[in-house]
């Protein structure tokens, strides 16, 4: 059994966004801060630090999470994916990203991407949601300013369209 | 909201884990899903000095299924015991109460136990381990004890785990033929801590009542079959001895009304529910 003192740095070996990078972390560094001042992955944004908010939702071993409800210390040998993996290598958008531009689905921007993480892990167990299913699963992300419509309506036609294989 | 630093261990197995919980100098804490846990080490209202991850623990990460009680490892996840395929049938109250239980981002690694172990009087796990009457497998270093819901739930954000002792698993007893369940919840927006959940189980011959977010805990009441009037005097009364409380969300008044009204309601849809003997 070993023990990570807490005054020491640990060495944190994983996989991000498909590539294997180390870090060192403290054990009571939050993934959340690991991953933004560690690593500089900014995209990974930081609201409320107590699992309300719902921006740095990252996924783990392909299920959506808060980072800042999980430790450094925690992902070791694991696959982390952030809202960079969604992209290609030439930085064009997905198809989820594409449908949020299109419909409005963001103003400022702080909350999304969290939500396309969330609504990634979410579609691919529910191929075919209702409305109210997409909403229900918002319901864990607050956006300050766009009101969700927009979102809902991007999820629903990129579900829509995934479904059909175009 | 940062934690306080803390040492770390990942535990391999449950008397790994057992024996950091052993070393009573030092104040504890397990560390399942986190999604009680963190948030209140990042509001720094727990400082521990030492944490205990035991979520990756195999042989805690099992659903078993006997004749009479469905058994959840202290690893399993919320979403895992959502998406077990017999559910609905064993255990009907809790596929219903799921779907409450913080939101899809959190259930994906938030434990049933470890919402067992944050006790906090609106959840609807504890609650519907206390309407249905299930209990706790506690071990410790030196023994194992099974605690039903009323011994194990002893307050607000309080239970009977002692300082070296962990939940190692639940226990929800399994639907019987002619029983009937129902499960209400209501707040502000889904997903948020409950302003009151009811929770119902009805067979031939009893009502069980199981209110959250009066009281500090869990309440339950067992009657036998009532009649119209009866049952309403009953809830009036029930709603009376719990009395709770204003906070920014709803009025003490509001929330025994829910008691009366939806109480009502629970119990006659877990009546309808109730399957054929
Ligand atoms: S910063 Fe993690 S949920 Fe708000
Ligand atoms: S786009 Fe600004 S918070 Fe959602």
């Amino acid at each position: 059994m070993r023990e990570l003192k807490s005054d020491r740095q640990h060495k944190i070996t994983f996989t991000l966004d498909g590539r294997q990078v180390s870090g060192d972390a403290e054990p009571h560094l939050l993934l959340s801060d690991f991953l933004r001042e560690k690593l500089g992955v900014t995209s990974v944004h930081v609201g409320c630090e107590h699992g309300v908010c719902g921006t740095c939702t990252v996924h783990i071993d392909g299920k959506a999470v808060r980072a800042c409800l999980t430790f450094a210390v925690q992902v070791g040998n694991r696959r982390v994916d952030t809202v960079e993996s969604l992209s290609n290598n030439e930085g064009e958008l997905n198809d989820l990203q594409s449908a949020f531009r299109k419909h409005h689905a963001l103003q400022c921007g702080f909350c999304t991407p969290g939500i396309l993480m969330s609504v990634e892990h979410y579609l691919r167990h529910n191929s075919d949601p209702t409305e109210s299913d997409v909403r229900d699963m918002l319901s864990g992300h607050l956006c300050r300013c766009t009101g969700y419509v927009g979102m809902v309506r991007a999820i629903m036609e990129t579900a829509a369209k995934r479904k059909s294989g175009i | 909201m940062k934690p306080v630093p803390f040492d770390y261990v990942q535990a391999q197995s449950t008397e790994e884990a057992l024996a950091c919980l052993k070393d009573s100098d030092r104040n504890v804490r397990v560390l399942a899903g986190g999604q009680s846990l963190v948030a209140m080490l990042n509001l720094r209202l727990v400082r521990p000095n030492l944490l205990v991850d035991i979520s990756q623990i195999e042989s805690l990460s099992t659903i078993r299924q006997s004749k009479d009680i469905l058994e959840i490892g202290a690893a399993v996840t919320q979403a895992e015991l959502k998406q077990w395929p017999g559910l609905a049938e064993s255990v009907p109250q809790l596929s219903m109460a799921l779907p409450f239980v913080g939101h899809f981002q959190t259930r994906n690694k938030g434990t049933v136990c470890g919402s067992l172990a944050h006790a906090d009087p609106s959840s609807e796990l504890p609650l519907c381990l206390a309407a249905l009457n299930g209990s706790v497998v506690l071990q410790s270093a030196r023994r194992s004890r099974v605690l039903n819901a009323a011994e194990f739930q002893t307050g607000m954000l309080s239970t009977a785990c002692q300082p070296d002792e962990m939940i190692v698993a639940a226990r929800y007893p399994i639907s019987r033929e002619g029983d009937g369940f129902a499960f209400r919840e209501v707040a502000r927006r889904h997903g948020d801590f409950a302003i009151v959940a009811l929770a119902a189980f009805v067979t031939e011959s009893k009502i069980r009542l199981g209110i959250g977010g009066l009281a500090s805990r869990p309440s339950v009441r067992e009657w036998d079959i009532l009649s119209e009037q009866e049952l309403d005097e009953a809830l009036n009364a029930f709603a009376w001895q719990l009395k709770g409380s204003d906070d920014i969300h709803a009025t003490a008044r509001y929330r025994r009304e829910l008691v009366r009204r939806l109480g009502r309601q629970v119990i006659e849809e877990a009546k309808s529910a109730r399957t054929k003997e």
